[in-house]
Parts: C-alpha cells; structure tokens; sequence
C-alpha cells in the first residue's frame, strides 16, 4: 500500500520530465498535463479514502526506519490540501491552455506548472523539518522561473523583488533548522515532538519557534505580506491565480502543522503571537483590499485577509476552531483561484485592470458576473455557500474560548473584503455598457469552462458541509492531538 | 576583438583532460570517500567552461553538439527512473542496493544502483550550469 | 571553537545584510550569496564542531562525528547553488531589458 503515496510526487515528477522533451508539440503538453493532473486527482482521492478508513499512512523513502530517513506522511490534514492543489491545478491549467500563449508554452511552462506541483505537494506531505526546507526550494524555484517567465518590464523588476525576499527567507529558514538541529538532535517531526515532549519546552526552544513562526510568516504573507501585492499582480493570470492558490497556503500549512505538533507546549506564548499576527493581518489586508480600485491590487489583498483569518483561527487551538481553519484554507484554494481566474477573465476582456475604465460587463457575459456574484459571496462566508462553516466554526469558537477581538475583527473584515469584491462586482457589471463585442481583447470561449467547475465545487461545498465535514473533523483530530501522528510516524502500535 | 591567446588554448588541450578525468575520480570515489556527483558534475562543468573561454563558444559547440537543456531532463530522468525503479520492484521509494562482482583484470568491485542516481545527478549539474553561463555570456 | 566561528557567521550576516540593502542589484546578489553561506557555516556549527572517528565505526571509537549535518549543508548548498545561478540570470536580463540596475529606479509606478 504505502508506495501509492509517492506516486502523487512521482506522477508530476515524471510528467515535467517528460515534457522537457517535447516543447515544440504543443497539443502533446497540453493533454499530457491534463491527462496527468487527472490521475494524481484520482490517486489522491483512494489515498484519502484509505487515511479515512485506516488513519494516516507513511512511507520510509529507501527503507530507512524512521527517525533516520525521511518520512512521507499522508495524514488527512495534507491529503485534503494535496487534493484541492490538484483541483485548483486542473482548472489553472485549463484556463492557462487558452490564455498564456504559445511563447510560454514552448519555454517550459507546463515543466515548471508541474515541478511546482511537486514542490507544493511534497511539503504537504513532508514528514522531515529539512525535506520539508527541500520541497519548499523546489517549489520557490519553479515559482521564480514561472513569475518571470516571457518577462516584460514589470514582470522582470516585480520578480527580482519575489526572487531576493524568498531567497532571504529561505536562509533564515536554514538558520532555524540549524538552531532546532542543535537544540532536539532531530529533524524528523514526529521525533522532535517526542524530545520536546520530554525535556520540556524551555525558553530556547520557544524563541527558536518563533524564529521558525517569523521564517514562515514571510512566506505565508501572515503580517509581512508587503512582498505580495506587486509579485502576484505582475505575471498572468493564470499563474497569478496558481500562486495565490497554492503557495500562501504551504507557509501556513507548515505553521499550522509546526504549531500543532511540535511547539504545542507554550500556548500563552507562541499561539498568543500568531493570534495577533492573524489579528493584525487581517485588518490591514482587509484596509488594502477596500481602498484600492484596481482588480489585481484587490485580489491580491484579499488573499492576505485570508491568510489572516485562518491563523487566527488555528491560534484559538481547540480541536473545532482548527477545524474551521482547514475548512476554510481547502475552501480559500478554490474560491481564490476562481476569483483570480474570473479576474483574468475580466481584465482579458478590457484590456485594463482598473475599475473606474470598465463597466456594463453583464449584458454580454451574463455566466461570468454571476459567477463572479456566486465567488464574491462565498469569499465573504455567507451561506449556504463554502466559506460559511469555516467562518461558522472559528467565530463560535472565538465567541467560545473568549477571544473576542478575533470574533470581532474576523466579522468586519468579512464585511469589508464582501465590500472590496461587490465594489469589483458593481464597477465591472452593472452600467453602461461601453463594451461592444468586436471590441474585447480576448474572447471568453473555453474559458469559463474552469469556472464553472470551481464555481460547482464552491457551491457543492458549501451544501455538502454534511458530507465533507467528517474528513475536516479527522484532519483536526490529528492536529489537535499529536499522540496520533507521533504514533503512526514511528509505527508504535499499543 | 581577437586576443591571442595559444598559451591558455595550448595548456588548455592538455588540461581539460585532466580535469576530466579528476571528475571521473571524484564521481566514482563518492560512494565511500569524499567526492560524488554535484562535485563530479562541477568539475566536469568547470572543464568544458575553460574550452569555452580558451576557445570561443561557436567552435566548442560544434565539436562537443550537446543541447545542455536536455541534458537536465536526460539526468533528471536517469535519477528519477532508477528511484522509481525501487517501487516497480515492490521496494520502498528510493531504495538502493549494491553487489560484489568479480572482474577479471580489476579484481572484486562492489556495484551499487546508488551511482546510475548519482550519474543523473552529474549529468543534471553540468547541463545546469553550462545552461547558466551560456545564456549569459552567449549575448553580449 | 564554536565562538569564533559563532562570530564568523555574525560577520558574514552583516556584509551579506549590508549589501542586500545596497541600490545595486549585482551587489544585492552578492549579498544573497554571502548570506547563504554564513546560514551554511551557522548550520554546521550549532550541533557543535566535532572531532574524532568516523560515522561509522566498528563500535569501539569513543567519539564519533554526526554526519547529517555535512549532508544537510551539502544538500543545502546544491539548492543555493541552484538559486544563485537563476537569480544571476535574473539580475543579468532585467539589466538588459530594463536597462538599470539601480534599485531606486526599480520601484515602479502605478500606471505599468
């Protein structure tokens, strides 16, 4: 059984590979992608099932037992965003097929789209502090070549700008490897957890937490977002919607599973930081959401709010809340990419991304406003749709566990980021129509198809709760109680 | 501008085989002494970097025709199958294993899988580099 | 032993800092690379700098050296390596097509 978990890092893997090889053929990449992210989905999917009947499942890479080798852990928490990286995959890839243009194809850029996939799934699946530093170079160095790709002018000096942060982060991250390598004598999670466990977490060890928690806040934009608005509003939208997508999500994943594994101990501390962190995040993302009036700058702070939110919510830690926030980051993947993609869409059709020169949208596209409608919603948490029960579950617990200045500010900040899409909604459908057909820059066929499929899981999600909630439940279980992990790592059995 | 330079082209000639051959060395030395594949690969890097600055860029291209490009993907792909190669044999994910074999004329050697790894890992470092200092020095 | 090097990685932090924060992009480069390898040098220091046997001994060695974190920095410098040459590159295109490489005159307004 376990060597099927490798398969989701070998799949792509192989695929980029291979298409090194083939860069004139363009149809031949095209379906080789597609083809490929559609077995890992399926892939995913029996892993899931197999972590849901028989809890979470590893593999020694070369035989070696762990602590010694690296481990491949699929728990229900990675397995979940392993699979909503395929699907947020699926439909970038089919909006990249019509919009990113031959150029780029034929310059690697479906090697890359996977090699990233490779970089954002292993550090999903990671069970090792510096495989998990090794996967998220695989995925930064893909993501520097896809960000400056067919560079013109600004997308070259946007990423300079992305390449010199990441690098600079990354070499804080080696630096609190090195401090934790010294301190616990172990790389591996699960036996670092063991070795806190047992000598106590002292004053070092926390202060190298929060070094690691600084580390990964740069990366997940959590309150040091300011690198993120011009990277992600330079390259096109197709990439743009993968990145915001995809890549805040590992910083906060490895901070949710560093946080709920390893430095649990010293609550008042280390949670208390990431709970103001999340604070403050999300009330500056949400003031740069609502002032700007351009579409990019809008997106890209919207994702910054949700970086917010989620970590606040994990800072609660109670098993719900941290429910909530993986409900909520699966459900932020899917409607961040189907906002960026509609984005796209938009500024594809007008040929500019401010929201004072476009307007009347709806009378030619009438799927693609309501959609855009259906996601605006969906960002704001209103029911029945996806961002509703992660909003449901952390508010109730906030209100619960008596942090009332999360409940608080997470409840504004929804109003303002409702206020920050509907501004886009209101400027870019409603009113004159100043847009003949003949006119659009691009046309919307085959484009919407992407949307459409987001959009239905947005939706299904949403109403679905029921049915998803029990895998949320057991990826929290596992967050919340590291025994379960730490014994399926090192095969402990009672 | 055309520098005469018949005293690093000469030395060159005789160099570069040197220095080949230390990467072969290196290579081979890595499985149990200090040495392996990133190095090997650098040093054969460094090797064919001098041939392209003793001599200029169009005429080692000719005599040496590789699109260094592909050969990242080529030793990707040589590292990637044989670690995959572990799973279609029903072993764990990147499992190695090795053989003593007698030779006639070299006595025993030890085989190990870990090299074929090791030459994708070489061929991945120099297709990388050249990459890196042609496209650079290529343009100006 | 430690300390000296302890300082030596202090050293190397702060040039690599300062020429981060230089305006040009060759130096800020530089200071990237400088950085990486004071990271490096830290990495091999906080486990403690060892002397003594081999890794892997016939078991009677009284003190034998821990070889992962030789194989972490070697792992490490490989993706730094792999980091530098793309963001020379990078540097070296953007000087091209932008024809500057003053970071001042990087910032970029509003209206591109």
């Amino acid at each position: 059984m376990t060597n099927i978990i490798i398969l989701l890092l070998i799949i792509p893997l192989i695929t980029g590979l291979v298409l090194i090889f083939f860069r004139n053929h363009l149809r031949l990449q095209r379906w080789t992608s597609l083809i490929s992210l559609i077995i890992n989905g399926i892939v995913a999917v029996v892993v899931i099932q197999h972590v849901h009947i028989q809890g979470t499942q590893t593999l020694n890479l070369g035989g070696w037992e762990p602590p010694f080798g690296i481990v491949i852990v699929a728990d229900m928490l990675a397995m979940l965003l392993v699979l909503a990286t395929i699907i947020v995959a699926i439909t970038c890839l089919l909006y990249a097929f019509k919009t990113i243009g031959e150029e780029r194809e034929r310059f690697y850029f479906y090697t890359f789209f996977h090699f990233m996939l490779v970089g954002v799934m292993g550090s999903f699946l990671t069970g090792d502090l510096f495989n998990l530093f090794v996967f998220f170079e695989v995925m930064l160095l893909s993501s520097y070549v896809l960000i400056s790709l067919g560079g013109g002018k600004r997308q070259l000096r946007e990423s300079i700008k992305y390449v010199l942060v990441n690098i600079v982060s990354s070499m804080f991250f080696l630096v609190a490897i090195g401090y934790l390598y010294g301190i616990t004598g172990t790389l591996n999670f699960a036996h670092m957890s063991m070795r806190i466990a047992e000598a106590g977490q002292d004053g070092l060890i926390t202060t190298v937490a929060i070094f690691l928690m600084l580390v990964f806040a740069l990366k997940a934009a959590l309150l040091m977002y300011f690198w993120l608005p011009g990277p992600y509003g330079a390259p096109p939208m197709a990439i743009s919607a993968l990145f915001a997508a995809l890549l805040t999500k590992v910083g906060i994943y490895a901070i949710f599973r560093m946080f709920s594994l390893v430095f649990y101990h010293q609550e008042g501390m280390t949670h208390q930081i990431l709970a103001w962190l999340g604070i403050i995040t999300m009330i500056l993302g949400a003031i740069g959401a609502a002032a700007h009036w351009s579409l990019r700058k809008i997106l890209a702070y919207n994702v910054v709010v949700a970086v917010g939110f989620m970590i606040a919510g994990f800072a609660i830690f109670t098993t719900t809340s941290m429910a909530g926030s993986v409900f909520y980051i699966v459900h932020d993947m899917l409607v961040k990419a189907l906002l960026f993609i509609l984005g796209g869409i938009m500024i594809g059709l007008t040929g500019t991304d401010k929201l004072r020169e476009m307007s009347g949208m709806i009378r030619n596209h009438a799927a693609l406003g309501w959609m855009f409608f259906i996601a605006a919603l969906a960002l704001a948490g209103v029911p029945p749709l996806s961002g509703f029960m992660g909003k449901l579950l952390v508010l109730h617990e906030a209100i619960g566990e008596g942090f009332y200045v999360i409940a608080a500010v997470g409840l504004i900040t929804s109003l303002m980021v409702l206020y920050s899409v509907v501004k886009i909604f209101i400027n870019g459908f409603w009113g004159e129509n100043q847009l003949s057909v003949e006119d659009e820059k691009m046309s919307t066929k085959g484009t919407l198809l992407p949307c459409a499929i987001l959009t239905v899981l947005v939706i299904g999600m949403g109403v679905g709760a029921e049915f998803v909630s029990p895998y949320i439940m057991q990826a929290a279980e596992v967050m919340s109680n590291p025994s379960l992990y730490i014994d399926a790592v090192m095969q402990i059995t009672e | 501008m055309k520098a005469n330079d018949v005293i690093l082209q000469t030395v060159t000639k005789v160099v570069s085989f040197i220095i080949l051959s230390f990467a072969a060395y290196l290579f081979f030395a890595g499985h149990h002494d200090p040495g392996g594949g990133f190095i090997g690969g650098l040093v054969t890097a460094s090797a064919l970097v001098l041939l392209f600055l003793a001599f200029d860029i169009r005429t080692i291209s000719n005599g040496i025709p590789i699109n260094y490009r592909l050969l990242v993907g080529i030793g990707l792909a040589v590292s990637t199958v044989t670690a995959v190669g572990s799973i279609v044999l029903g072993f764990p994910f990147l499992s190695h294993t090795f053989e003593y074999v007698d030779f006639p004329l070299f006595g025993e050697i030890e085989l190990a899988t870990s090299v074929l790894f090791e030459l994708g890992v070489v061929l991945t470092v120099v297709g990388g580099t050249l990459t890196i200092i042609l496209s650079i020095s290529e343009d100006v | 032993m430690e300390i000296l090097v302890s300082i030596l990685v202090g050293i190397l932090f702060t040039a690599g800092l300062y020429l981060v924060m230089a305006r040009s992009l060759l130096r800020i480069v530089l200071g990237t690379a400088i950085i990486g390898h004071g990271a490096l040098l830290l990495m091999l220091t906080t486990p403690g700098l060892q002397q003594g046997e081999p890794p892997i001994t016939g078991g009677d060695a009284v003190s034998f050296s821990d070889p992962l974190p030789q194989a972490l920095i070697l792992t490490a410098i490989v993706i730094n390596f792999a980091t530098m040459g793309f963001f020379l590159v990078l540097a070296y295109r953007s000087y091209k097509e932008l024809g500057t490489d003053d970071m001042d005159k990087l910032r970029g307004t509003e209206d591109d």
